[in-house]
């Protein structure tokens, strides 16, 4: 196959970008995005010029590192998968390919198509956990979960976190990413004890790094490799909800005699 | 920092404002609509139902009244700034952008949600107080009023684009609004949307219909 | 060099609590002045992090993705075992001991083992109450599975996706500790040097990825959790990222480097299909509960699979393993499909393949059941091939996917640099010669939860450790040899691509030091390796600055690295002259082609010495005793 691409070039986080093009000759059709990217890398390194640099790891769908707009689709145009496990047999033999970094205030670019996505650790650092130092748990079946709610937290637990929902949301909204650990560990018994207080301080964090909000477009879901469901994010509103309205100001300096 | 502060500043808090105020105006709306549809009935009719707002329940009018400004005024803020801060998120657009889910009603809000802004500081203007008066109009003659306006076309058309707009805005809001609440309809698409649909049409048809009749003479 | 393996004494059941009572440990209000360095955040590394911080200790923690939920655990698929017996199947604490020892081909510590599966317990309720969404029956119970041609099922799951549901347990305890500054994460980092003073390790040197620039960390300990090296054959199971970089520069500051030989190839992987290929992905392995794997009878039958009759159908798993049949260990069943290949009677367009079949499964239980028990990796499948396998059967060959070998470490985890302790896929210590499914999560946790983190206060408390900061000499030296090395990288400017030696150095090493190895094949990789590498230095062509974000320096650096280990993995699988596990030599086997081990030479770990460049490493051995496990032929007839 052969190829015309139109990539996002930038130097580093403060230099000006543009986009440029490339052509990819002779790509196989069972190769996969990232090889055939791989490829042209090939073919820039050979004549001098500097290869685009893109995120990517473990190439198998979980890691969440790739994360590439793809003819403005997040991940490309296969639903449920993510940039590594797109193949070009999903492509036109001299298809025209725009591709460019995730384009979210909260994720500045890094250089070419790579983002900074931290701040998503950071809205997991806000709450997204269970409290549970090491060494304290009880014996794993003292705890029953039904069935229904186990799978129900494992598909919002799915997330691989490559922060296509905010690429994707009209909004730059990262809501269903913080929609899924809320109702992920809001499903299970364990998470219940902080999971008002969870869902307060995650959302915090989701505005504070200057994320949009949620207008249920629904974009994300269709641009989730995981398929995470939207209704994730009802789950973190209603949490959100009942924890603006029952949470008490946490008292400080109650002290142990 | 207080809870209500940081309720307000939250995305999702305003998202609740959002969907509670547009609530509140949903229940409006339902009222009013099966109050216009008696003008199928007689003009008599019509114009009891509205002496008797403006007389016996007038106390009651006006606290639907200031419960419906505070709302309007509640769901246009939190649009406003959170129109904003969706804006600052994507400071640098793409040169390419496909949406794959958004529907006609969730891409309208914003310039939906101006229009019916727009519309009903019109629609004030013309039938409660009086002051537009696209033909002769009398105080306490409703009946009289909606025929004597809605016979000219670009009024009629003025108003079925409105409800248009007000149908899509529904479509989108009524549907959004409960999802914001945090319910789940335990449907395993979530878009699904049947309740919304059915008040977005029956609103719209509702309201639709008298401008329509009226200006075919299906009234008169 | 000294091994000292410091197993304590007594019966093997009391071993780790009269250990655990013995150690020495660290007042709560000092742990907050010592300061230990994490590098890697996978299961071991993020577990023993997130697990130090909320001891008390200053944790410095690095990783080279951007984030530290991304490490390579995150891909595994199929479990993690634990000996709870909730299914009353006759598992115990001894029963998975016996099963790690004898499939690691009797070639791992027993006391380490033991400790293993003692712990494996305290993971899965440790998991549970960070939030793991494992599998459930109806009522509520955990649910399991026989995983890996084990007996019992002891196996704990959340779907295909395990090691990414445990890792974010741990990632979500870290960045818990992150939030409370109790870390000090560094993502986009890279360890690129250890430094060691007065014989201890103190510190390390790094690169920011982002910015390039090269700093120094000091700590009061080390620990490295950065996994293994199967990417020095270039194509494996292993994520793009996943290097020997970190263990391979404690080797050159003195830390012994054990069994480098000992890889896994695993069965399951779906075959390579063109010059292009990056990587390998792996189907689980439970798909060998219901797949039957065969080839034709005739060689170079091109017939597609489904016009094949049954008596021309070689089931050749179940022909030579009549008792396990599908279900024999990942080395045996990897050997068997590369015999079938080599004799010409593989499948698909490169030969190199043989069917997974569903058919009779599908026929038995119906298509529903298979869905709903593989449906996910039916569909990795089909979006990788393109082919349906509930109609044809799928093409699976071996791969590389896990490295037994690693840095030589103490029953306390620590290797034979003083304070320099290793965990995880990193270190050698619990799988011998060959890895049973579902150990690998189980041994990462087990060391980053509940060993190091209990050990390496035995270390501070009785180390008498000088104050050190980055301003010593030994951190300006290690600077200065990391800045020299990427200098010479980009000053090479040459005509080929980090991406094409790594390739042809892949190629060499699945060749001569892969599935199978001889003295000759060996013996001509220890040739040719040295001279590729001589011309990687000469004639690599690294673009851009050192500067910035650079992705080709990167990858210089760990594959200059790689062509170190290669020849030292190959000069191990020469030395071991007999077959163990995943390390198989096609001069020492069975009449029937069986893995033929030698006990009374090679019962030992090789612990590999490093004595400067060019020089030939030192060889120290670690006698291996089995005291409770009989050393035995493996035999799945």
């Amino acid at each position: 196959m052969n190829l015309t691409l139109r990539v996002w070039r930038q130097a580093g986080p403060k230099a000006p970008g543009r986009m440029v093009e490339y052509k990819a000759a002779d790509i196989s059709p069972e190769a996969s995005f990232l090889e055939m990217m791989d490829v042209v890398n090939e073919t820039l390194t050979l004549r001098g010029d500097e290869p685009i640099a893109f995120d990517h790891d473990c190439r198998e769908g979980i890691c969440g590192m790739c994360s590439m707009m793809i003819n403005g689709v997040a991940h490309g145009p296969n639903r449920g998968t993510a940039t590594c496990q797109l193949h070009m047999r999903s492509f036109e033999d001299g298809a025209l390919i725009y591709i460019e970094p995730w384009r979210v205030r909260a994720f500045p670019v890094v250089k070419d198509l790579c983002v900074d996505r931290s701040a998503l650790d950071r809205i997991v650092a806000a709450g997204g956990f269970i409290t549970a130092a090491t060494g304290g748990a009880q014996d794993a079946n003292s705890v029953l979960v039904s069935k229904a709610d186990a799978d129900l937290a494992m598909d919002a637990a799915a997330c691989i976190g490559c922060g296509a929902c905010a690429a994707a949301c009209p909004n730059g909204s990262a809501s269903l990413f913080t929609g899924a650990k809320i109702s992920h560990l809001g499903q299970l018994p364990q998470g219940q004890p902080e999971r008002y207080r969870r869902a307060l301080a995650m959302v915090e964090q989701h505005d504070a790094e200057g994320f949009g909000g949620c207008t249920l477009h629904g974009e994300c879901q269709l641009a989730c490799p995981k398929e995470i469901s939207i209704d994730t994010i009802a789950r973190m509103h209603r949490d959100f909800l009942v924890g603006a309205a029952t949470t008490r100001e946490e008292r400080s300096g109650s002290g142990v005699g | 920092m207080n809870r209500a502060t940081r309720f307000w500043r939250s995305t999702v808090g305003k998202k609740i404002v959002m969907a509670v105020s547009g609530i509140i105006m949903i229940g409006f709306l339902i009222l009013h609509a099966a109050g216009n549809l008696q003008i199928f009935e007689s003009s008599a009719k019509l114009n009891t139902y509205s002496a008797f707002l403006h007389g016996p329940a007038n106390e009651l009018l006006w606290v639907v009244r200031i419960v419906l400004f505070v709302a309007v005024i509640a769901h246009i803020v939190s649009a406003y700034q959170l129109t904003m801060l969706d804006r600052a998120a994507r400071p640098v657009p793409y040169a390419q952008k496909k949406l794959q889910a958004a529907t006609i009603g969730s891409r309208t809000m914003r310039v939906g949600g101006v229009l019916l802004a727009l519309f009903i500081v019109l629609h004030i203007l013309h039938f409660t107080t009086l002051t537009l008066q696209p033909a002769p109009m009398a105080a306490g003659d409703v009946y009289g009023n909606a025929i004597a306006s809605f016979r000219i076309w670009w009024v009629t058309a003025f108003y079925v684009i409105a409800m248009i707009a007000l149908g899509l805005h529904l479509y989108h809001g009524a549907w959004s609004s409960a999802r914001t609440l945090g319910f789940e309809q335990g449907h395993s698409d979530p878009f699904h949307r049947p309740v919304a649909v059915t008040l977005a049409v029956l609103i719209w048809a509702g309201f639709t219909i008298v401008p329509v009749a009226v200006f075919f003479h299906w009234i008169s | 060099m000294e091994l000292r393996a410091r197993v304590p004494e007594g019966p093997i059941e009391q071993k780790w609590d009269s250990h655990r009572f013995e150690m020495k440990l660290v007042n709560p209000a000092n742990k907050r002045k010592y300061t230990i360095i994490v590098v890697g955040t996978g299961l071991a590394g993020g577990s023993a992090a997130a697990t130090l911080a909320e001891l008390g200790y200053n944790v410095k923690c690095f990783c080279f993705q951007d984030s530290p939920r991304r490490a390579h655990s995150i891909a595994a698929q199929g479990g993690i075992n634990a000996a709870k017996n909730y299914q009353n199947d006759g598992d115990s604490i001894y029963r998975l001991f016996y099963d790690t020892v004898k499939g690691g081909d009797f070639r791992s510590r027993e006391a380490n083992v033991y400790r293993l599966a003692q712990i494996s317990v305290n993971i899965i309720d440790q998991c549970v109450a960070q939030g793991v969404p494992f599998a459930r029956e109806y009522g509520g119970l955990l649910a399991n599975r026989s995983f890996g041609g084990a007996q019992v099922s002891r196996t704990f799951y959340a779907r295909g996706q395990t090691g990414q549901q445990l890792l974010l347990g741990a990632y979500q305890a870290l960045e818990r500790q992150i939030g409370k500054g109790m870390v000090q994460m560094y993502p986009r980092t890279e360890m690129l040097d250890l430094v060691v003073i007065d014989g201890v390790a103190r510190g390390i040197v790094t690169r920011n990825l982002v910015t390039g620039a090269i700093e120094s960390h000091a700590a009061d300990a080390v620990i490295l959790g950065s996994g293994g090296y199967g990417n020095v054959f270039y194509l494996s199971t292993n994520a793009k990222g996943s290097n020997a970089t970190a263990i391979w520069r404690a080797y050159k500051r003195g830390a012994a480097f054990a069994n480098p030989c000992f890889t896994q190839i695993h069965p399951t992987c779906i075959p390579k299909s063109g010059e292009y290929q990056s990587k390998l992905t792996l189907m689980s392995e439970s798909l060998r509960n219901d797949g039957r794997v065969w080839v034709p009878l005739k060689k170079g039958d091109t017939r597609s699979p489904d016009t094949i009759p049954a008596e021309e159908r070689d089931y050749f798993l179940e022909r030579r393993y009549p008792s396990f049949g599908n279900l024999v260990p990942r080395d045996v069943a990897s050997r068997a499909a590369k015999s079938i290949c080599d004799e010409g009677r593989g499948v698909g367009t490169t030969g190199l393949g043989v069917y997974l079949d569903f058919a009779s499964a599908i026929e038995r239980v119906g298509e529903a059941t298979i869905r709903e028990r593989y449906g996910n990796l039916f569909e990795m499948y089909q979006r990788i091939t393109d082919e349906n396998p509930y109609k044809v059967p799928m093409r699976i060959y071996p791969a590389v996917h896990y490295t037994m070998g690693g840095l030589w470490v103490d029953y306390n985890l620590m290797s034979t640099i003083p304070g320099l302790h290793v965990i995880g896929e990193a270190n050698f210590s619990d799988h011998g010669a060959n890895r049973l499914g579902a150990s690998a999560l189980m041994q990462g946790l087990a060391d980053g939860y509940f060993i190091v983190t209990n050990t390496i206060a035995d270390y501070l408390a009785t180390a008498k450790l000088p104050p050190v900061d980055t301003s010593r000499g030994e951190f300006r030296d290690a600077e200065a040899h990391v800045a020299a090395r990427t200098k010479r990288f980009l000053a090479a400017k040459g005509t080929r691509t980090v991406d094409s030696f790594h390739r042809e150095l892949g190629n060499l090493m699945w060749e001569y030091c892969g599935m199978s190895r001889t003295a000759e094949g060996l013996q001509t990789a220890l040739e040719k390796i040295p001279k590729l590498r001589e011309e990687f230095w000469r004639d690599v062509n690294v673009p851009g600055s050192a500067d910035t974000l650079n992705q080709a320096l990167e990858k210089a650096g760990r594959v200059a690295d790689f062509f170190e280990l290669a020849e030292l993995m190959c000069l191990d699988a020469l030395e071991r002259r007999e077959s163990c596990g995943g390390h198989f030599r096609e001069e020492y086997r069975t009449p029937d082609g069986e893995a033929l081990r030698d006990d009374e030479h090679f019962a030992y770990v090789a612990a590999w010495e490093y004595a400067g460049d060019g020089a030939r490493p030192v060889l120290n051995k670690e006698p291996l005793t089995f005291d409770y496990v009989h050393l035995a032929q493996r035999s799945y007839k």
